[in-house]
């Protein structure tokens, strides 16, 4: 009798998984992406929801969504609806490689935007690329992410110029010649500036003092703080995000290293002069817009982010919202619902107004657009300088 | 006799592999065509931590590090390797099977000496600490890959093709191997070697004193079950654009020990059924996104309070299908 | 020279941290014989307690009017976080443990890592994936000797760890309770047939070690300025690895095992490499493992058959 039970459940358990598996099969056999609904257009989004970097892909999300909600606001695009999907990644590249596949297969997906992470990005991408579905990263900066293919685009700064930016006004604004670095070797994003800045300091006749290291989720500093303490060093870089650079800047001020810190757009978020107190003040980093001299429809974008979410947007946010713009653009340009021709259009982006200055898709699929220095003063970030590529 | 007659049986049983691949690839959209492969995958790790886990009782909860270690090494061996090897036997298929699997025996190769390695100072260690012991060994192999920049570090380890690893994975290697390596852990686990491993299982003690060599047979099914965590990672790998280590995450362990009790510790079937569960299930649960993770956590500790030997315990289906009642500890049939 | 004090020091406070937790692995392991791995997600909770706690007292007003947080309301906020972690820890034994507790090794094991990973997830969704910045319960004022700096939140850490140690050393060797969980820690069916309510007194060891717990979690988000739902992953695995150093089940050992873990931590971060870190911390549990399994104050049991 408990031998038949259990080969009863252990059927009726095969049976479960087997429809599952049967109802998810039904309707999408040998079917491909591309949106083919009349009543609206599918953008898909992949990102780490959940895991331990839940914050950015929340952040994006959220302005990426904001986006999308506007547009619909507006009539839509091309008489359709915009529908957005987001997948969870739980920051794993078998789920961003699967998520996408879900949003092309099963979603039918005419574009997807994400990830975050240039690694995520790579594993999404490439199965973007062979289906032919435009993907645009808007944070991803590892340059490799946009050789993938010619369907895969972002909208942010790649390493290399972004390092070159910090790296030239360290020498010539600041007129520093050693300066330490310390980075966040868990995250691909702050090894490929730091490289890209020391690359840029040293050829411009800087040194390099001390190179120092963390892993992103880290919380105490005070051993790297208390090394780079005893060099010559004028400043220090840390091209990591704001999530650890508040908590060095308070360690680096209490334990007594009082030089100033520079960074890059990961900086960006309200949570920085939350956690990072009077001890960031002083310190500079690059972004894609200064609050201060903003254009209107950044503002507006601030304004109505703030007012939807009930916190200001960080860079992550910024940069979801500026992909999803110049996503619907390229939409509204194609006329049609067509993944080819939605590519063509983003290749085409030409001078694009979006809220991070004008962009223009180059032949690499990167933006060319300029970077600002901003100073932090008194809680805030203020403009500096501003750089063209 | 025997022989041909085996090997005629192994060629049949590929050829139908090779038919459902063809099959699989019509009739099922990309997406429904991974989750196959992860499936099978998923299978593999089971299987093989099973051996460990389930059959000799030692608790590993680490296994993750080794599926890196044979991810990584299939990886590297594989885009190394295919240079000179296009060179002399040419391109095409026969070829890339060639690179393929002598990438993934590399990647065994690597992650079983990891095994050993680990394995051997470890095993003499009992339960909690051991578990706490291979969760560390765990720890250290991702922050060494974590901190290899020749391997890409962070990033990962994409080969020298911009578009990443070459995708050698399809439904049928997967398959192939999963076949091979669950008819393998099979004659091992219904062998004498076997039933030494299961007696370790039961009063180690005892086993010891009937002078069975229980560390180095522990250390062997520990390597053993390496290796096939190694070849199920070069599986893997060759199904991604590359391989990071934060993909190898503790959370990648826990998924694997969740396989082996949701099926039954120590038993084989079960962990098959544990494997499928385990690729299925998250993706079923995608409709509940965030909440995704803290059901799975509950599931686990509800299983253990409720039924904490998973569907099958240590009995396998035919034994249940035979209608017998099978003596406890599992006592194995003879196969005919 | 300074460095070295520098890193010393820091070492000496974050294992202070890893002390308070250890108590807790090693209570209970030294009674149940199981590794309560949702010990570090304890932790967690209770330094987010503190943190809520703190804001519902207005400690914004405080810190926006440059005063500092009252004393007397500080010590409140420690309170409710104890009580709430040792109600958490008590609810956790009794829901996730109590059930399991005579099945076989592996079984609470899993649980626990169960338990571990529902808090971690549970944490993520109520509490906000982002790190949050610890409130100011403790103004912070900088000394400096010998070139070293010392903050009051440091000396703070060592004294609250200091008198926690303490109480509990008197508790453990004094008190009705305290020398029960003592008896069962040797012999668990002894103790029952001996008349003592075993379950009254494990209830009693995970509401002790909570409440410790959570005394380090605050202690840590005023250290370590922010605080996040994952905080307790690693953190709590070196907690037990200390405990493992010092000798499961001996409350020296865990104050022991602690201080060294930290200092092995900042050492190692500072003179080698911050990326080994956590690594360093199992490569010391594996050695003691395999050349002194029983801990450095820990006793030798022998296993009868």
């Amino acid at each position: 009798m408990r031998i038949l039970r259990r080969t009863l459940i252990s059927g009726l358990c095969a049976a479960t998984l087997a429809s599952a598996i049967g109802c998810k099969k039904t309707g999408e056999a040998g079917s491909t992406g591309g949106g083919t609904s009349a009543t609206e257009i599918v953008i898909g989004h992949y990102a780490s929801m959940t895991g331990s970097t839940a914050h950015f892909g929340q952040d994006t999300d959220r302005g990426v969504r904001l986006a999308i909600e506007e547009a619909n606001a507006g009539g839509g695009v091309l008489g359709k609806k915009l529908k957005l999907v987001t997948l969870d990644d739980r920051g794993d590249s078998a789920e961003a490689a699967n998520a996408v596949s879900r949003l092309i297969d099963v979603e039918k997906a005419s574009a997807v935007l994400g990830e975050v992470a240039s690694s995520l990005s790579l594993a999404g991408g490439r199965v973007a690329q062979r289906r032919k579905i435009p993907m645009i990263s808007p944070t991803s900066t590892n340059p490799k992410v946009t050789e993938v293919g010619d369907y895969i685009f972002r909208v942010c700064f790649i390493d290399p110029f972004q390092g070159k930016v910090m790296a030239t006004f360290a020498r010539n604004n600041l007129k520093f010649d050693k300066v330490a670095i310390l980075k966040d070797v868990k995250n691909d994003y702050s090894i490929g500036l730091a490289d890209a800045f020391q690359k840029a300091f040293v050829a411009a006749g800087g040194t390099i003092v001390a190179e120092q290291s963390y892993s992103q989720g880290d919380t105490d500093f005070s051993a790297q703080v208390t090394a780079i303490r005893g060099t010559p060093a004028q400043a220090v870089f840390v091209p990591g995000y704001y999530s650890e650079v508040g908590t060095i800047a308070r360690t680096a001020d209490r334990l007594g290293l009082k030089v100033p810190l520079l960074g890059g757009d990961g900086w960006d978020s309200p949570d920085l002069f939350k956690i990072g107190g009077d001890a960031i003040n002083g310190s500079y980093f690059s972004d894609h817009f200064a609050p201060d001299a903003a254009t209107p429809k950044a503002q507006a974008f601030v304004a109505n982010f703030t007012k939807k979410y009930g916190q200001a947007p960080t860079g992550l946010g910024a940069l979801g919202y500026e992909a999803a713009l110049v996503l619907i653009d390229a939409i509204k340009r194609t006329g049609k619902n067509d993944p080819v021709g939605i590519r063509d259009a983003i290749a085409a982006t030409k001078d694009f107004e979006g809220i991070t200055g004008k962009i223009t898709i180059d032949a690499q699929r990167n933006p060319e657009k300029s970077a600002v220095v901003l100073k932090v003063e008194g809680g805030k970030a203020k403009f500096e300088a501003s750089i063209a590529p | 006799m025997r022989a041909v007659v085996r090997v005629a049986i192994a060629a049949a049983v590929l050829l139908a592999i090779y038919g459902l691949r063809l099959g699989v690839e019509a009739a099922f959209t990309e997406y429904v065509q991974r989750i196959v492969l992860l499936a099978g995958i998923n299978v593999i790790l089971a299987v093989g931590l099973n051996l460990i886990n389930g059959t000799t009782g030692q608790f590993s909860i680490g296994h993750a590090g080794f599926m890196a270690v044979g991810a990584y090494g299939a990886a590297y061996v594989g885009v190394k390797l295919a240079g000179p090897l296009h060179g002399t036997l040419g391109s095409g298929a026969v070829t890339d099977a060639v690179i393929f699997n002598v990438a993934l025996l590399a990647g065994a190769l690597f992650a079983g000496i990891s095994g050993l390695i680990v394995g051997m100072p470890s095993l003499r260690l009992r339960g909690d600490y051991l578990a706490v012991v291979t969760l560390g060994f765990g720890e250290i192999i991702r922050i060494l890959f974590n901190n290899a920049t020749f391997l890409g570090s962070a990033t990962g380890y994409f080969g020298d093709d911009p578009s990443g690893l070459p995708s050698y994975t399809n439904f049928f290697w997967v398959f192939a191997w999963v076949v091979i390596i669950v008819v393998a852990i099979h004659n091992l686990t219904f062998s004498q070697t076997g039933r030494s491993l299961t007696a370790i299982r039961e009063d180690e003690i005892a086993a010891e004193a009937m002078a069975t060599p229980t560390t180095r047979l522990k250390v062997t099914a520990f390597a053993i079950s390496a290796a096939t965590a190694g070849i199920a990672g070069g599986l893997f790998a060759h199904m991604q654009a590359g391989v990071r280590p934060e993909d190898f995450r503790f959370e990648k362990s826990i998924d694997m020990i969740v396989m082996i009790i949701v099926g039954g510790l120590g038993s084989i079937s079960g962990a098959i059924l544990g494997g499928i569960f385990v690729a299925v299930s998250l993706e079923l649960m995608r409709d509940l996104q965030q909440y995704r993770l803290v059901l799975y956590a509950l599931l686990l500790i509800v299983i253990m309070i409720v039924r904490p030997q998973g569907m099958l315990g240590t009995r396998e289906l035919h034994h249940l299908l035979r209608r017998k009642k099978p003596a406890t500890p599992a006592v194995p049939a003879e196969r005919a | 020279m300074t460095q070295l004090l520098q890193q010393i020091i820091n070492g000496l406070s974050l294992g202070s941290i890893y002390a308070l937790i250890a108590l807790g692995y090693t209570m209970v392991y030294g009674i149940l014989k199981l590794i309560n791995f949702a010990h570090g997600e304890v932790f967690m909770v209770g330094a987010y307690t503190g943190f809520y706690a703190a804001s519902a007292l207005g400690v914004a007003g405080f810190e926006a009017r440059n005063q500092a947080f009252p004393l007397y309301l500080a010590l409140l906020v420690l309170v409710i976080a104890m009580a709430a972690a040792a109600v958490l820890g008590v609810a956790i034994e009794f829901f996730a443990y109590r059930p399991v507790r005579s099945a076989p090794r592996l079984t609470p094991l899993i649980t626990a890592i169960g338990v571990s990973l529902f808090l971690q997830n549970a944490g993520m969704l109520l509490f906000s994936p982002n790190p949050q910045r610890y409130p100011a319960i403790l103004s912070e004022v900088r000394f400096e000797l010998f070139g070293v700096i010392v903050t009051n939140i440091k000396l703070t850490i060592f004294a609250v760890a200091l008198c926690l140690m303490l109480a509990l050393h008197f508790f453990v060797q004094k008190s009705w309770t305290g020398r029960a969980m003592r008896a069962l820690s040797f012999n668990i069916d002894a103790a029952k047939l001996m008349g003592i309510d075993t379950n009254r007194v494990i209830r009693a060891t995970f509401a002790i070690g909570s409440a410790l717990a959570a005394a380090g979690g605050i202690l840590f988000g005023l250290d370590q300025i922010t605080i996040n739902p994952l905080m307790g992953v690693l953190t709590g695995l070196k907690a037990f690895v200390a405990a493992v150093l010092g000798g499961i089940g001996s409350i020296p050992g865990a104050v022991v095992g602690g201080l060294l873990i930290g200092l092995a931590e900042q050492l190692t971060a500072g003179y080698l490499s911050p990326e080994y870190r956590d690594a360093i911390t199992f490569v010391i549990l594996i050695l003691i493992l395999l050349l002194k399994p029983e801990g450095l104050l820990g006793i030798v049991r022998v296993e009868k058959v």
